[in-house]
């Protein structure tokens, strides 16, 4: 791991001190981040946490000592291909629209008899703190890879999430006066040297909804869609989203209408 | 026919109230949602998700033009907010300025609140030769002061812009640097050095 990221840190200097000259034009700043990418290419340490994750799937644990076998992403008990595809969506037994992660909480909860306190307090993992959520996130997310992103809004509470997700991607607040759509409503801007996908068309949700949950390298992390939309709200100068939230959900169904049919390819990495 | 127009204007009327009622019906259940769904955090509380109400008409026509009406509502309500700096002073210490273009940080709750906040002008403008990590939402400031000289009507309208951006441009995705307290009017005096002194990189 450390070795990964050690590389990857003199790799990304070196980049950066011998090519002053081409970072000038914008084009090439953009060429730049480009040949960044291409750099982690094979090895992304995002499989240790899809490894992690498929022994904490098919494993026996939790006071119950039972394995997430029985756990219906909505395809079917035990079903993982293509689950995450099609999530968020309408559970009849939670009477909820749920996001994976919201998902995982309630089978934890119910079928392996886990604290959902003591689940929530490792959402996000820090380090030697590592998240459970995030490891199986990341193993499930896998599970879809090569499937094409299909949510569907037919039952009324999917559709009212996604019209709340919306409702809150153009919502004005903060001392800052920032919306998702400050940064997110227009193509072809960026942040500093950060491009910025247009997240209400189709072209620029995909790009980004298919290639999250992703590692991190600025972090050492994996993180998952829930720990992307709070960061974003944190950049917002807006107080902490919480996970599994209705405006989490809702915005996740957003996203994921708006790049339907797009191909996953998470978990990618990321800077 | 004259009967005929009054009650299609009456029809207009009648579906235009509908309309917006509606729409703030959403910005309601969504302001609502909101609230249900963020905890405070450090100095990030929740009444952070209260909007005024330029953010709220900004969110409300987020999809549709602003209707000329309004954009002047929103205009003149953040123009009356805009404080002249004390004794005419508008240009502070351009390396201050500097200083202040490039930090990010500020007012999130990952932030330590006792550090001044940054402009993080940087994140969307082009300012000097020769920072490169530039963003693009907003237009390049490049030689700013160099391009437009310094008279008093200038830096008026610059003062005015960095103190409240909704003055000039109702719904800006600028933020309201002074208006809403982010930068302190020294704050803001120096970041016009940074624009105008001709010793300034902007300029160079």
């Amino acid at each position: 791991m450390s070795m990964i990221r050690c590389t990857t840190l003199v790799s990304l200097a070196v980049l950066i001190v011998s090519s002053p000259a081409t970072l000038r034009a914008e084009t090439s700043t953009v060429d730049a981040i480009a040949e960044y990418h291409a750099m982690f290419g094979d090895e992304n340490p995002a499989e240790l946490w899809q490894l992690r994750g498929k022994n904490l799937w098919e494993q026996p644990r939790g006071p119950k000592n039972v394995a997430l076998s029985k756990c219906d992403l909505g395809l079917g008990a035990g079903v993982i291909d293509g689950a995450y595809a099609q999530l968020p969506r309408w559970f009849d037994d939670t009477q909820r629209v749920q996001d994976l992660e919201s998902r995982l909480v309630f089978c934890m909860v119910t079928l392996q008899g886990f604290a959902e306190e003591r689940l929530l307090k490792t959402r996000f993992g820090d380090g030697p703190k590592k998240s459970e959520l995030e490891a199986l996130t990341a193993y499930l997310v896998a599970a879809s890879r090569g499937h094409k992103v299909a949510v569907s809004l037919t039952h009324p509470a999917e559709q009212a999430a996604y019209d709340l997700g919306r409702g809150a991607f153009f919502y004005r607040a903060g001392p800052h006066d920032f919306a998702c759509a400050t940064c997110h409503g227009e193509a072809g801007k960026r942040i500093r040297l950060q491009v910025l996908p247009k997240l209400t068309e189709v072209e620029g949700a995909r790009s980004a909804y298919t290639s999250w949950p992703a590692y991190r390298v600025s972090q050492g992390e994996l993180r998952t869609m829930e720990w992307r939309l709070a960061d974003c709200f944190r950049q917002q100068r807006l107080p902490q989203l919480k996970y599994g939230s209705e405006i989490a959900i809702g915005l996740t169904m957003f996203l994921a209408k708006n790049a339907n049919g797009g191909v996953m390819t998470a978990p990618a990495i990321k800077r | 026919m004259p009967q005929l127009s009054i009650w299609l204007m009456a029809l207009a009327a009648a579906s235009f109230t509908a309309k917006v009622t509606a729409a703030d019906a959403e910005l309601m259940r969504v302001t609502a949602a909101m609230k249900n769904s963020f905890e405070a955090k450090r100095q990030a509380t929740l009444d952070r998700l209260d909007q005024d109400e330029t953010q709220a008409l900004c969110t409300s026509y987020t999809d549709s033009p602003l209707p000329p009406a309004i954009a002047q509502r929103i205009a003149a309500a953040n123009r009356a907010t805009i404080r002249p700096p004390a004794a005419g002073q508008y240009l502070g210490d351009w390396k201050r300025g500097e200083q202040i273009a490039e930090t990010g940080t500020g007012l999130q709750f990952s932030d330590d609140p006792s550090k001044p906040a940054g402009g993080n002008c940087y994140a969307c403008h082009e300012l000097s030769g020769v920072e490169m990590a530039f963003g693009t939402i907003g237009p390049s400031l490049r030689h700013y002061g160099k391009l437009r000289g310094a008279t008093t009507v200038v830096l008026e309208m610059a003062w005015g812009k960095l103190y409240n951006s909704n003055a000039q441009t109702p719904c800006s995705n600028m933020p309201r640097f002074g208006h809403r307290g982010i930068l302190t009017e020294q704050q803001l005096k120096d970041v016009m050095a940074y624009l105008f002194d001709s010793a300034s990189p902007v300029n160079q």
